[in-house]
């Protein structure tokens, strides 16, 4: 159902033709006598016209616009970590909660269509974590961050990672609440995902360009992919990493002790 | 589910403010740059309004075109998409317009 990534199940059976014209009354038309009033489509009548001028993701906006003035109030760094799946976003969040737990409270909100294979690691890397299964949709929306919220809840003072689904169009359009979207990047991937995807890297605060320790094994041109992310988004902060060797994780984990320290 | 979940949002909101006055049509303002693709929406549409007081309802969508403006020169440039470089050179581009996703106007027959 949704077109762009494909992503539904059951939907496409619900596709049913409507009936544009439907009325119910208790006569059948068997009668034989004339009568020259018809039975007016919904088309035909007139109606009267109400200016709305509402935005319609106001709502999941409104909710987000809560879960940030909440964080705020209790110093959470919420971050929105986005990115196709594959990337390494949970590999990269199991070693920042190793490497960071002893400094920092670090909570993690884990969403998946399915399964919660995710959050059993992120629990033996040893933090508090909450797995939300999203079904069919293709993204988390801010009511979910908000349900998981009275759950979960991340003390004063700590790092709250909400680790999207992988998926790099929808969930740029749903406002978590966050502080920032963190975008990751794999250098498996193509070096064009920045203009092929340029909504998710122009909502990006920062992006992390993961997997870093294979350039020697790849045809990866690591120039030319920061040139386009740039060219979507002239602000954002590119840091190379690697969750696997811990390359280049030092300077990823003083953006997010400065994030904290605000 | 990107243009399911955006539909539901127009037949909840739609219907709210409706009340229980059938809808005949309604008009949506969608950016050229927001992502939304209006034909997913059409497709949409008929199957979420179902059971509504949008059923039947004709679906009205007016695509706004981008517009951004150069933070270096402050020129105004068409946008086909986010990213765009300006005559001058800079790639720092507010968009102005295209990213719309709004419900502009319903009617209701009494």
């Amino acid at each position: 159902m949704c077109v762009t990534c494909g992503c539904s199940d059951d939907s496409a059976t619900k596709m049913t033709s409507t009936a544009v014209h439907s009325h119910e009354h208790d006569h059948t038309h068997e009668h034989e006598h004339k009568h020259d009033h018809t039975h007016e489509p919904t088309s035909m009548q007139k109606g009267r016209v109400i200016t709305l001028e509402e935005k319609i993701l106001a709502k999941n906006d409104h909710i987000a616009e809560h879960n940030r003035e909440w964080f705020e109030s209790v110093n959470v760094l919420a971050l929105n970590l986005v990115s196709s799946p594959g990337s390494g976003k949970t590999a990269l969040l199991e070693r920042t909660i190793s490497d960071l737990k002893n400094k920092v409270e670090i909570a993690v909100l884990e969403g998946d269509q399915a399964t919660s294979n995710d959050a059993e690691r992120i629990r033996r890397a040893g933090c508090s974590v909450l797995q939300i299964n999203t079904g069919a949709g293709c993204h988390l929306d801010a009511s979910m961050i908000a349900s998981a919220l009275k759950e979960l809840k991340p003390t004063h003072n700590s790092l709250l990672l909400i680790e999207n689904v992988g998926n790099l169009v929808c969930p740029a359009l749903f406002d978590l609440g966050e502080k920032h979207k963190v975008v990751v990047l794999s250098i498996t991937e193509g070096e064009d995902k920045p203009i092929k995807y340029p909504h998710m890297f122009r909502a990006a605060e920062i992006m992390l360009l993961n997997k870093i320790d294979l350039l020697p094994h790849l045809n990866f041109d690591i120039e030319a992919c920061k040139q386009y992310a740039l060219s979507v988004n002239p602000k954002l902060k590119i840091i190379e990493v690697s969750a696997t060797t811990g390359q280049g994780l030092e300077q990823w984990y003083e953006w997010l002790m400065a994030g904290i320290a605000c | 589910m990107h243009e399911l979940g955006i539909t539901e949002n127009i037949v909840a909101i739609v219907s709210e403010k409706a009340g229980n006055t059938r809808v005949k049509r309604v008009m949506l303002e969608i950016g050229q740059l927001s992502a939304i693709m209006p034909d997913a929406i059409r497709f949409c549409f008929d199957v979420c309004a179902q059971g509504t007081v949008l059923e039947g309802a004709e679906l009205e969508i007016a695509e706004i075109a981008g517009l951004g403006q150069c933070c270096a020169c402050g020129a105004e440039i068409k946008l086909k998409m986010l990213a765009a470089v300006c005559s001058c050179g800079s790639l720092d581009i507010e968009c102005l317009r295209g990213k719309e996703l709004n419900i502009k106007e319903i009617e209701v027959i009494d």
